[in-house]
């Protein structure tokens, strides 16, 4: 089985779009602050500068020989109120200069005589804000229109400003700071549903099949739903093979029997030579068909309980054993002694004893199979420190140079039993079943001749 | 074995010639009486003659219900039992007989998942197991061994002209000499005992000695008749041979 593709964790990018979130919004507040306070400070020194203009505008006098202008003290410590400011002053009558600084900068639009106007300029190496009005005079019996322009400095604002600034800096930071965990704990609770799911999921064994009952919240139903639905079919499917097996194991079996049995009979009362050959034939391949069946419907309950995998503690001596006293009577048919070493004791390994009986059945089986009449087998069991040995011995024909792992593999025969009957299934199944009990499976030819089948199983565990 | 006296079958034949012999042991005599249950019929039916055909009588039960009946008329020397049937689970049968005292030999036939059926049978009060199809000589050969685990030792030597044979140690006595026979040695002793005085020829004898899967030669039964001719060396049995007809055992 491989592994799903892993995506980055739900978690992570949770917390990671919380927090470029949380930054995105200080960063705002930051500049929201920073803007609302400057706005709100340059209005209030706007306002002072606007009435300390209109002051001085208010102050004009007008008379016989020109007008009077007086710079009240008072007006102009109001306008230093923030600070060490530099002030200008500069009074137009009729477009002339009357009295200060007379390149300071004039307004864009010329004031109405209700409200002044402000602008900003640079001027002597200062950045002015300055504010402009203008107010009508009867100057030598004439009209004559005062514009009166004060700027200021603002340096004291400035660094208010700067203040202000890092203030809202700090809140900002402060409001992402606060956001980290706020944004962990917002990631877990959400993900608490899943979690739990995994959790539960996990808790299960391998073969528990129930349908998962766990309460998901609604997003995750559809997923519940089609978990539920892939669990029924597979456990029916499972249902189904178990069942499948044995039916068509019936349904192979049942008429091959009644052939095997007709050639028999036919072989028995047939005199005729060149007909009992033909028989005899006949015999042999209804004996290949039904070996093959059977070994591959062993296998299919090989592969089945190996996927089911559960597992007892099982003394592979009592197995060893009632195979070889079963087998005795098949060997004793061609004269073969068939012997068992084994302690006197249980050899109790963890696994399942149908797959540990289809291995050891298979490996004698062969043994016997491959012997020649009046041959010996040796099968053994032993225990060497955490593990039990299975030995079979045979002084057969060996492996003729073939490979163990390619002996095992399905379908593969050695090249040197053609004319025995057999499937080239049966190393395969002692393979795949022991295996999926953690034991292990070896073939080696033997000195003296013959080969040696070696199986291994881990003991159980002693409770 | 003894065979019930009540019988529901005709006479059994014996290579065309009636089966008269009623007082027939297991050694002096290969033919044993089978309950066959099967409800596969053309199976049941070609088991049955097949049987026959070696002599041995054979009633056939194609349910449960109809092999009680047969149980219940005569006695066995063995079941020979199927799994799946019309009206029931031939195990269920199996553990009943058991728990009722009935201890006839009993061999299972399974033709189902044979891995996971073979475990469960033994247990269950069978004697042994035999996976369909299969062949008869192995059938007979488990039939004979549980006969002869179940005989025990008291009446399994039987008395033969001048030598003491007992099957289930696998020797002859003669003169008091203890002589070991190997197992196809020991049954074509067994088919000769079974017919003397009657030739029989080399199909037979390899028919009866060997599996029909397996590859033989007529000196393969030349070999066995060979090696037997010298352990019985000594006594008055002797096995002629009958040129171009086969075997025939005489005494002298």
């Amino acid at each position: 089985m491989s592994e799903a593709r892993v995506a980055p964790s739900l978690r992570r990018r949770l917390v990671v779009r919380l927090l470029g979130l949380a930054a995105v919004l200080a960063i705002i507040l930051f500049i929201a602050v920073r803007f609302s306070a400057e706005t709100a400070s340059e209005a209030t020194l706007d306002a002072v500068l606007g009435v300390a203009t209109a002051s001085i505008a208010d102050d004009l006098r007008s008379g016989e020989d020109g007008a009077q202008v007086t710079l009240p003290a008072e007006t102009f410590s109001m306008l230093a109120a923030m600070g060490e400011e530099r002030i200008f002053y500069r009074i137009l009558i009729g477009g002339t200069t009357m009295t200060g600084y007379d390149d300071l900068p004039l307004p864009r639009d010329t004031p109405t005589a209700v409200a002044p106007v402000f602008y900003s300029r640079s001027y002597r190496e200062a950045d002015l804000r300055l504010a402009a009005v203008s107010r009508n005079l009867i100057i030598d019996s004439r009209p004559a229109t005062a514009l009166v322009i004060v700027g200021q400095t603002r340096e004291g604002q400035r660094v208010i400003a700067q203040q202000l600034a890092n203030r809202a800096a700090m809140l900002g930071l402060f409001v992402f700071l606060l956001a980290i965990p706020a944004s962990l704990v917002a990631a877990t609770s959400l993900l608490r549903p899943l979690d739990r799911l995994a959790e539960a999921m996990a808790r299960r064994g391998p073969r528990d099949l129930r349908p998962v009952r766990h309460p998901v919240p609604e997003e995750l139903a559809p997923l519940i739903g089609a978990l539920n639905s892939f669990i029924a079919r597979l456990k029916s499917t499972l249902a189904q093979t178990e069942t499948f097996i044995a039916e068509a194991a019936h349904h192979i079996r049942t008429p091959l029997a009644t052939l095997r049995s007709e050639v028999e009979l036919a072989l028995r009362l047939a005199k005729d030579e060149p007909m009992r050959q033909r028989l005899r034939r006949l015999l042999r391949t209804v004996d290949e068909g039904s070996r093959s069946a059977g070994q591959l419907l062993d296998h299919a309950t090989v592969l089945y309980r190996a996927e089911q995998q559960v597992f007892a503690d099982v003394d592979l001596g009592a197995i060893a054993r009632g195979l070889v006293d079963r087998y005795r009577t098949t060997a004793d048919l061609k004269d073969i002694r068939l012997t068992l070493d084994k302690p006197a004791g249980a050899v109790p390994v963890t696994g399942d004893a149908v797959l540990l009986e289809a291995a050891l059945r298979n490996l004698i089986d062969n043994a016997i199979k491959y012997s020649a009449e009046e041959a010996e087998i040796h099968v053994s069991l032993a225990i060497s420190e955490q593990t039990a040995i299975f030995r079979c011995e045979d002084e057969g024909r060996g492996l003729d140079g073939a490979v163990d792992s390619k002996l095992r593999g399905r379908f593969q025969r050695g090249r040197n039993v053609e004319d025995v009957v057999g499937s080239g299934l049966g190393l395969t199944i002692v393979a795949e079943a022991v295996e999926a009990m953690g034991g292990s499976f070896s073939l080696a030819a033997r000195p003296e001749g013959g080969t040696c089948a070696t199986l291994t199983m881990p003991l159980a565990a002693k409770s | 074995m003894a065979q019930g006296l009540l019988s529901p079958l005709r006479p059994t034949i014996i290579c065309g010639q009636p089966d008269t012999n009623l007082s027939r042991t297991l050694t002096a005599d290969n033919n044993l009486r089978f309950l066959l249950v099967e409800d596969h019929e053309d199976l049941g039916r070609s088991v049955q003659e097949r049987l026959r055909l070696e002599g041995h009588a054979v009633d056939l039960a194609p349910t449960l219900a109809e092999a009680q009946e047969f149980q219940a008329a005569a006695s066995y020397d063995l079941i020979l039992l199927d799994i799946m049937l019309p009206d029931g689970d031939g195990r269920q049968f199996l553990a009943s007989q058991r728990s009722a005292g009935n201890q006839t030999p009993v061999i299972v036939m399974t033709a189902r998942a044979a891995v996971s059926d073979r475990v469960g049978t033994l247990d269950m009060g069978a004697d042994d197991y035999i996976t369909k199809p299969f062949d008869y000589a192995e059938l007979e050969a488990r039939c004979r061994a549980i006969l002869r685990r179940r005989g025990g030792v008291a009446d399994s030597r039987h008395r033969h002209a001048d030598i003491v044979f007992d099957p289930l140690g696998g020797t002859i006595d003669v003169n008091g000499e203890v002589r070991e026979l190997r197992s196809r040695e020991l049954r074509l002793l067994e088919v000769f005992l079974g017919a003397p005085g009657r030739i029989l020829s080399k199909e037979h004898l390899c028919d009866r000695l060997f599996s029909f899967s397996e590859p033989v030669t007529d000196n393969a039964i030349e070999v066995y008749v060979g090696r037997l001719r010298k352990k019985l060396t000594g006594s008055r049995l002797r096995i002629d041979t009958m040129r171009g007809l086969g075997y025939r055992l005489t005494e002298t």
